[in-house]
């Protein structure tokens, strides 16, 4: 049986080269996935609490008992005016940052500015964050590409979102001046630049720091638009957002509902790179089916005669499906291997782009998950493949062949 | 040698029917025995069935009816399995046709069924089938492959190969059929030797009457019986 090792040899390649292909591309898939995952999700809140601007619900037709079991048509509805700030901020804060299933707590303002230069007024955001927390939760530091994030700690300083700075003209050092739709102004001195790789958003949004934007607006210290909270568990977000909705009486959105379009996404390559590799596995394992449907017929006399003198059909089986599975593990273990330095090779292979700053080289995952389906899919896969020309072969009646010379 | 049941083979009334493509039978009520140490031949024209017998004896073709012995033993309706294991025993076969593995030396090809039953060790085995080419003066051929032999040489191997169990019984279909005069004769030479050195039971179908009358008893067949035993 060793005697078609060049046939076996080509079946085991096959395999390697489709193991290798399998680990390679979900390697790859999953590295490019999980950056642009990370690009949105590293900075999304898993829950954020904020006061959305809306018609009060209990509008004071409801109220009135004339009108109790007739249809009523209202008109223009005008929001309620409510402010955006949270009530009672620093009591939620403090409540969420006790709750266990939460890893922090980061609170924010958001607000609309003017930036003035020269004559020209650009719109855009200028979020007050909590510097510390902001950096550890939501990796912070990793798109400011330039500048010192720290200095943002000190008033009246600004991070600003690349393109925006780009559009003022400006550089780290320069003092800008900005006004609040209140019509407040503000000089803020330039410290550093931002850069998500989302070229809207660096367009238009810029940092300071809670008291700065605080200042800026002229409110309190108490001024909190948007409390930002991660989870250890990111699954329990939509659960929680509903449930501390209700205790709070604030708004909340939860990170599924508001990037469902990237959780799509995300799914859907991950599913394109499994049946892709599957596939490759599938061809693959009808390559090792040929050769060891063609090896029976080469061998029918050799099949004959150990029957003959003794071998049953168990022991015919077990030396095909034993084949199959050498070619299978033999493959599928130098598959892994080659699958690894080729996903070494290209995480060395130069990837920089100008919209994503972080990045220096093609992204990999190096889960081991993915070498573990392969291995077990190579098995697998050589197992039926050999599975069927075994069976054949063990059904062989060595007295037809026998008597047929 | 393991068993000393004197009767090696007893066939008691063995109907065997072809079904493709048109019911015949080729086998009708076939009886007779083999005793320890003869050396038995089988003749009769093509197609008498006495290769069909054969194959019904070696347990290999399973589809008849009647009953078979073998030392002693009633093996008819006995498992596939069973039968494979008896066959490795206690049965050596030589075709008209070598049958070799190509794959491996004229030792290892020896060694196969040794292998398989399992009860010697790997060096026992080697010396044991070097044994058995000695008797055949292929010992310096051991090593080659199987491809690389001659036709004749081929067949000896082949003998040496039924020898390896110190089987109860060797079956031989046309053992010299496939083979010159001068080959023909070694091999037929060495079959006498066995039947007299070693006194080693014997059964073999052949239609070269020279073969048969150097045995001890002609079984005669003529459509599908026994005419002469």
């Amino acid at each position: 049986m060793l005697a078609r090792f060049k046939q076996t040899a080509v079946a085991a390649v096959g395999v390697m080269f489709s193991i290798t292909m399998f680990v390679t591309l979900l390697g790859f898939m999953n590295g490019l996935n999980t950056m642009l995952d990370g690009l949105v999700l590293n900075r999304t809140p898993h829950i954020r609490f904020y006061n959305e601007i809306k018609p009060n619900p209990n509008q004071p037709l409801d109220i009135d008992d004339e009108f109790e079991n007739t249809w009523k048509i209202i008109r223009s509805i005008k929001p309620s005016t409510s402010r955006l700030a949270i009530y009672n901020a620093e009591k939620i804060i403090e409540n969420l940052e006790n709750d266990p299933r939460v890893l922090g707590v980061s609170p924010k303002i958001s607000s609309q500015v003017f930036f003035n230069v020269g004559t020209i007024d650009l719109t855009g955001v200028v979020n007050g964050i909590d510097v510390e927390k902001e950096a550890q939760l939501f990796a912070f530091t990793d798109y400011v590409t330039s500048g010192n994030y720290e200095e943002l700690n000190q008033t009246n300083t600004i991070i600003l979102g690349k393109g925006l700075a780009d559009r003022m003209l400006t550089g780290i050092g320069d003092v800008i001046q900005v006004t609040t739709a209140q019509g407040n102004k503000l000089q803020l001195k330039v410290v550093g630049f931002y850069q998500s790789g989302l070229g809207d958003y660096d367009n238009s949004n810029s940092f300071a720091s809670i008291t700065t934007v605080q200042k800026m607006l002229g409110e309190p210290p108490s001024y909190i638009t948007d409390i930002q909270v991660k989870l250890h568990n990111l699954d329990l977000a939509p659960a929680m957002a509903r449930e501390l909705e209700q205790i709070f009486t604030i708004d909340a959105d939860d990170i599924q509902t508001v990037n469902a379009q990237f959780e799509t996404g995300t799914k859907i390559r991950t599913l394109i790179s499994y049946v892709v590799g599957i596939t490759l596995l599938v061809v693959s394992g009808f390559g090792i089916y040929n050769i060891l449907n063609m090896m029976i017929y080469e061998k029918l006399d050799t099949i004959a005669i150990l029957k003959a003198i003794g071998f049953n059909n168990t022991d015919v089986n077990r030396i095909f499906i034993t084949i199959a599975l050498s070619i299978g593990i033999i493959g599928g273990g130098l598959g892994l291997i080659f699958g690894y330095f080729s996903c070494l090779g290209i995480d060395r292979i130069p990837f920089e782009t100008e919209a994503l700053p972080t990045i220096k080289t093609y992204p990999i995952d190096y889960n081991p998950k993915y070498y573990f389906i392969g291995a077990s899919f190579s098995i697998i896969t050589t197992y039926l493949a050999g599975f069927f020309p075994a069976r054949k072969a063990s059904g062989v009646d060595p007295v037809d062949i026998i008597r047929g010379k | 040698m393991k068993n000393n049941h004197p009767t090696v083979l007893r066939a008691e009334g063995i109907d065997k029917f072809f079904f493709n493509p048109t019911k015949t039978q080729v086998l009708k009520k076939v009886s007779f025995e083999v005793e320890r140490g003869e050396f038995v031949s089988v003749v009769g024209k093509s197609g008498c069935g006495k290769s069909t017998l054969l194959y019904i004896l070696s347990t290999m073709d399973t589809d008849y009816q009647g009953k078979l012995h073998m030392d002693g033993e009633l093996i008819t309706g006995k498992s596939s399995n069973y039968l494979s294991h008896l066959r490795n025993e206690k049965i050596g076969f030589v075709f008209q046709f070598h049958y070799l593995l190509n794959e491996f030396s004229v030792l290892e090809n020896i060694m196969i069924p040794g292998l398989k039953l399992g009860k010697l060790s790997r060096e026992e085995l080697e010396y044991r089938a070097m044994e058995k080419l000695r008797i055949f003066e292929m010992e310096e051929h051991a090593l080659k492959k199987a491809y690389q032999l001659s036709g004749g040489q081929k067949q000896r191997v082949a003998i040496a190969r039924a020898l390896i169990n110190d089987p109860l019984l060797i079956m031989g279909d046309e053992p010299t059929g496939n083979l010159d005069k001068k080959n023909s004769d070694i091999v037929f030479n060495k079959f006498k030797e066995l039947a007299q050195e070693f006194k080693q039971t014997m059964l073999v179908v052949t239609h070269d009457q020279e073969f048969a009358e150097g045995t001890d008893r002609i079984i005669e067949m003529e459509d599908g019986r026994v005419i002469k035993s």
